[in-house]
């Protein structure tokens, strides 16, 4: 029988297997961030050992970074600890980082495939859960924690236990005003938070074909949302076209292309599930919720806890309702919005920001709303500026921000107040998640334009 | 590490599903650069509200969380995991964890038992009854037993032996050295590397 795709890439990182023991993996590429390395290097330094490939290891400051002023000290002294100790980590092991002010410097998520070191049939490892966004190269990419950070430092490889295989067929073609985030919030909708758990999801069918690379990475980065610790693509000339030319494109390109063609699932390979999702019909999605999976077409109202006849589901959602302010039966597109934000590992690329200015402008935001514009790295935010994509933004009365994750989960002072609402082009929804108290609605770029114009959730369809 | 053989404690009844990470600590605790010290992050937000279970007196001393399904779900910090460790908890029991929790909980010694929604429920029903319930949990025998219920729990034989023996993964992989090195020699030039810098 023929292997899948995550089964051959599993295959290829044995380093050693034995009965009634976890697999040992060979970890081709380390990301590593300010929030959690920290206690991993301490580990590192207490059991007096090294980092075995400082040459497959990379760092970045991105969750804890202001995403103003950021040539002056970080304000909030324990944020700027933290960033420090990373810096003084990668000084002491020897590791490459890209510091606040580097052009280099961003989301983790953002930079790897940026720089052309996120290549298929890879093994990419980081202590975030959002390292499924590699996936969209074919690689087989999943966050994992801190012990686990500490163990690939210390030996490049990780024990893990091989998961089982789950396909998402997506046929179809979407319609004007659909997007990437769609496709992944609808598959969330219909399989749960807890869908993918134990699974690596591959994404296949004509839509999933038809995306462009930055696409292909907002539908894998939520596959975490899904319960899935991987999500991926197999890799073809959309692949291959986007890596060419990167600073660490291989340099010999041609043997490097020859592999990655061997990288797709055998037509005779059998995955443990499969799931069909048809992409003529889907509208844009936004959730109503307090968990991804709660999530709905614009065009449906907030559904009514009395209907889910799954009990557990029918609590969430009485308390989801309660903790958002929400009343069911109102429509979705009546929902008043605070704060817009248009950033992150999930849609905060340069194609993101084109969609979303292209839609601004000339135009202005409503009055009772503000709306922060963070590219996921300073290298987006640079190609922004040179098309001039800054200006639409500031223009259009939008915030035009530095790099990180910022309101993503409000770990740095871009937080949404007690009640505030916000529509972000992020990825959880969870209480609390953008600041205390803030409710968060799930949306794609196209969607938080339009929503930035009317104040209220939208689609470009309304305008 | 230390071993995990036996404990014996009370529980805590956790009535909420899908319990994801930023709720067990939410984001802004997770500047610390020690592994102590975070019990004052755990479920932040629902501790501000005294009806919240864990702030109930009868429940102060529990050391056995049981949890509603999809429990851990969202960011990987292990922070979490730590959380739950600094507060005093040694054993989460939910019907569903999400993987990177699980993977996590189980390197750092808190033992995550799955156990049917129906036993879950019925447990949550017994500690609300009487909260002093003792509940033992066996990892040796693979049982979490209270009042007269004595329930079978899966865990692999590997992941036990390593909580029992409180063993550092870390460790147990340095000794495998000799097949990393081989698996190094044999990967292809291709393969990309971070050094030297190429912009």
């Amino acid at each position: 029988m023929g292997k899948t795709l995550a089964e051959k890439i599993w295959a290829e990182h044995v380093v050693r297997q034995a009965d009634g023991e976890p697999d040992l993996i060979y970890i081709d590429l380390h990301l590593i961030h300010e929030v959690t390395s920290p206690q991993a290097f301490d580990g590192l330094r207490l059991a007096g050992r090294s980092v075995r490939r400082p040459d497959l290891t990379i760092a970045t400051e991105d969750h804890n970074v202001p995403t103003m002023n950021i040539d002056k000290p970080i304000a909030d002294p324990v944020s700027k600890l933290q960033v420090d100790t990373l810096r003084a980590n990668c000084a002491e092991f020897g590791l490459r980082i890209h510091s606040l002010g580097d052009k280099d410097q961003g989301v983790v998520h953002v930079v790897g495939p940026q720089l052309g070191i996120t290549q298929p049939g890879m093994t990419i490892v980081c202590g975030d859960s959002h390292t499924s966004t590699h996936g969209a190269f074919g690689a087989l990419a999943f966050g994992i924690g801190t012990s686990e950070v500490e163990h690939v430092l210390a030996t490049q490889t990780l024990p893990l236990q091989r998961p089982k295989t789950m396909a998402i067929n997506v046929e179809g073609s979407l319609k004007p005003g659909v997007t990437s985030k769609d496709i992944i919030l609808a598959i969330i909708a219909k399989i749960g938070t807890g869908g993918g758990q134990g699974y690596v999801i591959e994404y296949r069918g004509s839509a999933i074909r038809a995306l462009s690379m930055e696409s292909r990475m907002t539908v894998c980065n939520m596959s975490i949302e899904a319960g899935a610790r991987a999500g991926l693509i197999a890799p073809d000339q959309t692949t291959f076209d986007y890596i060419k030319g990167k600073p660490h494109a291989p340099e010999d390109f041609d043997p490097a292309v020859a592999y990655w063609k061997t990288l797709f699932t055998d037509s005779d390979a059998k995955f443990d599930v499969e799931v069909d999702l048809n992409a003529d019909d889907l509208e844009p999605f936004v959730t109503w919720g307090t968990n991804p999976g709660q999530g709905l077409p614009l065009n449906a109202v907030v559904p009514n806890p009395a209907d889910f006849a799954d009990s557990e589901q029918r609590t969430a959602a009485e308390r989801a309702l309660v903790y958002m302010g929400l009343e069911a039966g109102t429509p979705l597109k009546k929902i008043a919005i605070d704060t817009v934000f248009l950033g992150s590992c999930t849609n905060g690329r340069i194609e993101d920001l084109r969609a979303a200015a292209d839609i601004l402008k000339g135009k202005k935001i409503a009055s009772s709303l503000r709306m922060l514009v963070v590219p996921g790295s300073a290298r987006v935010r640079l190609e922004a500026e040179a098309e001039g994509l800054d200006k639409v933004f500031l223009d259009a009365g939008a915030e035009w921000r530095n790099a990180g994750c910022s309101m993503c989960l409000g770990m740095n002072p871009d937080q949404l107040a007690v009640g505030e609402r916000s529509a972000s082009t992020s990825n959880r929804n969870f209480e609390g998640r953008q600041g205390k108290g803030g409710r968060t609605h799930l949306v794609s770029p196209l969607v938080a334009a339009a929503t930035a114009l009317r104040g209220t959730l939208s689609s470009p369809a309304d305008l | 590490m230390e071993k995990f053989i036996t404990h014996i404690g009370t529980g805590v009844p956790l009535r909420r599903s899908n319990v994801d990470t930023d709720q067990i600590i939410p984001a802004v605790y997770l500047k610390r650069v020690t592994r102590s010290g975070f019990e004052d992050g755990l479920f932040a937000a629902w501790r501000n509200d005294p009806e919240f279970v864990l702030n109930q007196p009868q429940f102060k001393s529990a050391t056995v969380l049981v949890a509603g399904a999809d429990f851990g779900t969202g960011s990987s910090r292990e922070h979490a995991v730590w959380a739950l460790q600094n507060y005093g908890f040694k054993v989460v029991i939910s019907s569903r964890f999400a993987d990177i929790f699980r993977g996590n909980s189980l390197k750092g010694g808190l033992l995550t038992i799955i156990l049917d929604q129906s036993d879950v429920e019925a447990m949550w029903e017994a500690i609300e009854a009487e909260p002093a319930t003792p509940i033992t949990v066996n990892l040796e025998e693979r049982t979490v037993s209270y009042g007269s219920k004595n329930l079978p729990f899966a865990i692999d034989d590997y992941t036990r032996w390593r909580l029992m023996e409180g063993l550092d993964d870390i460790g147990l992989t340095l000794k495998q050295t000799d097949f990393i090195d081989s698996f190094e020699k044999k990967r292809p030039a291709y393969k990309p590397a971070t050094l030297p810098i190429r912009s």
